[in-house]
């Protein structure tokens, strides 16, 4: 997923020369997950730099250089770190448009790594999603496969409005079963790993249906399709597994078929529990969908507490919860 | 803290008790006010460094403050821009105008007209006059207080009035609060109410500027009492790292709402010395003198546009009125700071010259504040009939749900049919959707 962030990177900036690359480490170094390795040396010093440690800098810079004209693409190093940039994101890029009725925009795409399951610890281990979509005028995207991160990274990169697109960086190398002693596969061996030479993209608001199945449907993003995935192959559950992709903008049609067509809706996240995005997920499940649902929407997601360091699989959602869950909803 | 003993009673032991400091203005109502602690130095007497120069040869400028117009009301030193007679009546004929248009405005808020106003009375030099220093198409991304570079740049009074009044009229569709601003065809960025934000953004659009290799630099202002957010020091920092062709005019005019700028820290230090740890040219101007507001911007556009970096410009001036129409004073501060200011008031200055120079007089100053108070009320009875906030005269109902994102998203289009439905059934004359 790393090489499809830069390729997607790479094709942008060869494409459009006013997409500029910004962020701690992004420069010569090519950042701390490598994501942006050699884009300095092909494309110059002012086009890929280093920024100063200060994300409410890099946000504020990054929507200036949007209202002038450019396409940044600034790198928040982990999301845990996005929180001094948040004013910047919520009050101003968010709000551009909005506020000068159309003379401004925010044309910037924040990534940033997020998620945990690397003893990230309670500081690089987060999974905030739920902050950005709770405001308007942002878009939030999440991809799970590098063909998906490199398309949707494109798309962000040329959509006119601000975008969270948060990477999870869990499945950085490769896809995750949710057992942690279990060895990571490299993503090569897996066919949605495949991804293609060039410029491609995938509309934001669209979802992927990973899986397809008539027993219940599965909501997730990230990492989380992965773990979801193979617990339904070791449980033998046949599901349709909704990987969203976006949460802003949402693929409301995909979930609304998929939930009328299977009876049943398990939401899976990361994050923690308490007003997450699954909570508004099942809202909308519920509004939309109760009379073809046969048992209540269930939440598996992250516990209320934040993400503790040596006890990092205790709170991840991993297999034993999931198919805690999907037994419950099943035999309702 | 391993080594404190437990209990009320023995916390601290014998040690002296440590007190925390309170900052307190000098003067409070009732107070009579005595300004002469203010360092005010002769007009003319500052260096004028060239532009080019290194930073740290500017200590004195950061301290000091630098004034062009004497007690003469002549122009004195290397810092007077040596502007002709008409340049000079334009710039009064400006000031005269953005103070005609406060008292017009602030007298609507008062008539119920429209929420809020705020006034820049005796701040107007730092605005018109530093406005006058930029080329036309330089970005500016002000604050809340300058109305005056919209009047300078030529921006159409009655858009500025439809938009106070949030009416059918105003171009931001009613969704900004009133003197919140936006006009990109006179570079002038979209005003917010979250304070020193557009500080590091204007540094980001002057580095965009560097990036492409244009000539355009970018200016942004900022009250002293919003120096104290994080974002103004990101904008130093990324300023000086990336040498941003930009000006960061602090407008100090002592008070952020009730709060003197002593809680910004000017107890301490100049708010132009923070440029000195930065690593930036630091100036601190007499902002009520117009000459010098519009020599230092100069200096720095100049600074700027030869690729010789930023410039943080401290303006030492005085709120005359209160922060906004919500405000009062009077509960705060003394009523005799505003008369006993020492650097008097801008206009007058100003007039003062013009008069001293032998190129204008009192009956002429008369006739213009005339024309510029009539011309207002025209405009402003012109803006009303697209008209006043809260009568029903606004943005067509359907346009709260445009420009939130660049195509409307499901929800908002489900959001926006119901809004419709409930606008059917309030108003079933049919007003407009």
């Amino acid at each position: 997923m790393i090489e499809a962030i830069n390729d997607a990177l790479a094709v942008s900036m060869e494409r459009d020369p006013n997409v500029v690359v910004m962020g701690e480490d992004v420069g010569y170094f090519g950042g701390v997950f490598r994501c942006t390795a050699g884009l300095q040396e092909k494309f110059g010093k002012t086009r890929v730099f280093d920024t100063p440690i200060s994300e409410c800098g890099i946000i504020a810079v990054a929507v200036g250089m949007g209202a002038y004209g450019l396409r940044p693409v600034p790198e928040i190093q982990f999301a845990d770190y996005i929180y001094p940039g948040l004013d910047q994101l919520i009050s101003e890029a968010a709000r551009l448009r909005y506020r000068s009725a159309g003379e401004y925009i925010a044309p910037m795409t924040v990534r940033s790594p997020f998620g945990g399951g690397i003893f990230g610890g309670q500081t690089h281990s987060q999974s905030p999603e739920a902050i950005f979509t709770h405001v308007s005028g942002l878009k939030t995207v999440i991809p799970s496969t590098p063909y998906d991160a490199k398309g949707l990274l494109i798309s962000a990169i040329e959509d006119n409005d601000p975008v969270i697109f948060f990477e999870p960086k869990r499945i950085y190398n490769g896809p995750f079963s949710g057992y942690y002693d279990k060895p990571a596969q490299p993503w090569k061996k897996f066919d949605a790993s495949v991804v293609p030479e060039g410029y491609y993209k995938i509309p934001l608001g669209k979802a992927r249906l990973a899986a397809e199945g008539e027993q219940l449907t599965i909501l997730a993003y990230g990492t989380m399709v992965h773990v979801v995935e193979a617990v339904c192959r070791e449980k033998g559950v046949e599901a349709d597994i909704l990987d969203l992709r976006t949460l802003v903008p949402l693929d409301i049609e995909a979930i609304e078929a998929s939930v009328e067509k299977t009876g049943r809706c398990l939401i899976v996240h990361e994050a923690t529990r308490t007003s997450g995005f699954g909570a508004e997920l099942s809202a909308l499940v519920t509004e939309r969908c109760f009379y073809h649902l046969e048992a209540p929407v269930v939440r598996v997601t992250g516990f209320d507490t934040p993400y503790p360091h040596s006890l990092e699989w205790a709170y991840f959602p991993g297999p034993v919860r999931i198919g805690e869950a999907l037994d419950k909803i099943l035999s309702e | 803290m391993a080594d404190r003993p437990d209990g009320a009673a023995q916390q601290g032991g014998n040690r002296p008790k440590l007190a925390l400091h309170v900052p307190e203005p000098k003067f409070r109502p009732g107070d009579t006010v005595d300004f002469s602690h203010l360092q005010i130095p002769e007009a003319g007497k500052q260096p004028r460094p060239d532009e080019t120069c290194d930073p740290k040869d500017m200590h004195e400028l950061a301290f000091g403050l630098v004034r062009v117009l004497g007690e003469d009301n002549k122009a004195h030193g290397p810092w007077d821009p040596k502007l002709d007679p008409d340049t000079l009546r334009k710039m009064l004929g400006h000031m005269a105008m953005t103070r005609a248009f406060d008292e017009r405005m602030f007298r609507g808020q008062r008539q119920g007209k429209t929420s809020f106003y705020m006034k820049c009375t005796g701040e107007e030099a730092t605005s018109v006059a530093a406005s006058m220093a930029l080329a036309a198409d330089d970005m500016v991304f002000p604050s809340y207080r300058q109305q005056g570079i919209l009047i300078q740049r030529g921006y159409p009074m009655i858009e500025m009035i439809n938009q106070i009044y949030s009416n059918k009229g105003d171009k931001l569709k009613g969704r900004q609060l009133p003197i919140m601003y936006s006009s990109r065809e006179h570079s002038f960025f979209t005003i917010s109410g979250n304070l020193a934000t557009q500080t590091p953004q204007a540094v980001g659009w002057a580095m965009a500027s560097a990036i492409k290799g244009d000539s355009r630099i970018a200016a942004t202002w900022v009250g002293e009492g919003s120096t104290a957010e994080g974002d103004f020091h990101s904008a130093c920092t990324f300023a000086t790292v990336y040498h941003a062709p930009v000006i960061l005019n602090v407008i100090n005019n002592q008070w952020a709402i009730s709060s003197f700028s002593g809680f910004a820290g000017a107890e301490r230090t100049t708010f132009a010395a923070r440029a000195l740890g930065y690593g930036l040219a630091g100036l601190r101007v007499d902002g009520n003198d117009a000459l010098a507001c519009f020599a230092a911007e100069q200096w720095a556009a100049n600074r700027a546009r030869a690729n010789a970096g930023p410039t943080l410009i401290e303006f030492f001036t005085y709120r005359a009125e209160g922060h906004s129409t919500s405000d009062d004073p009077s509960g705060y501060r003394s009523a005799q700071e505003r008369s006993e200011w020492p650097l008097g008031d801008p206009i007058t200055r100003l007039k003062d010259h013009l008069i001293a120079i032998g190129e204008w007089d009192e009956a002429r100053q008369e006739k213009m504040d005339l024309e510029a108070a009539e011309l207002v009320k025209a405009t402003t009875k012109e803006a009303e009939a697209n008209g006043i906030l809260g009568h029903g005269l606004h943005h067509p109902f359907r346009t709260m749900f445009e420009d939130v994102f660049e195509e409307l998203p499901w929800h908002l289009k489900e959001q926006s049919e119901q809004a419709i439905r409930e606008r059917e059934i309030k108003f079933p004359g049919g007003l407009e959707l």
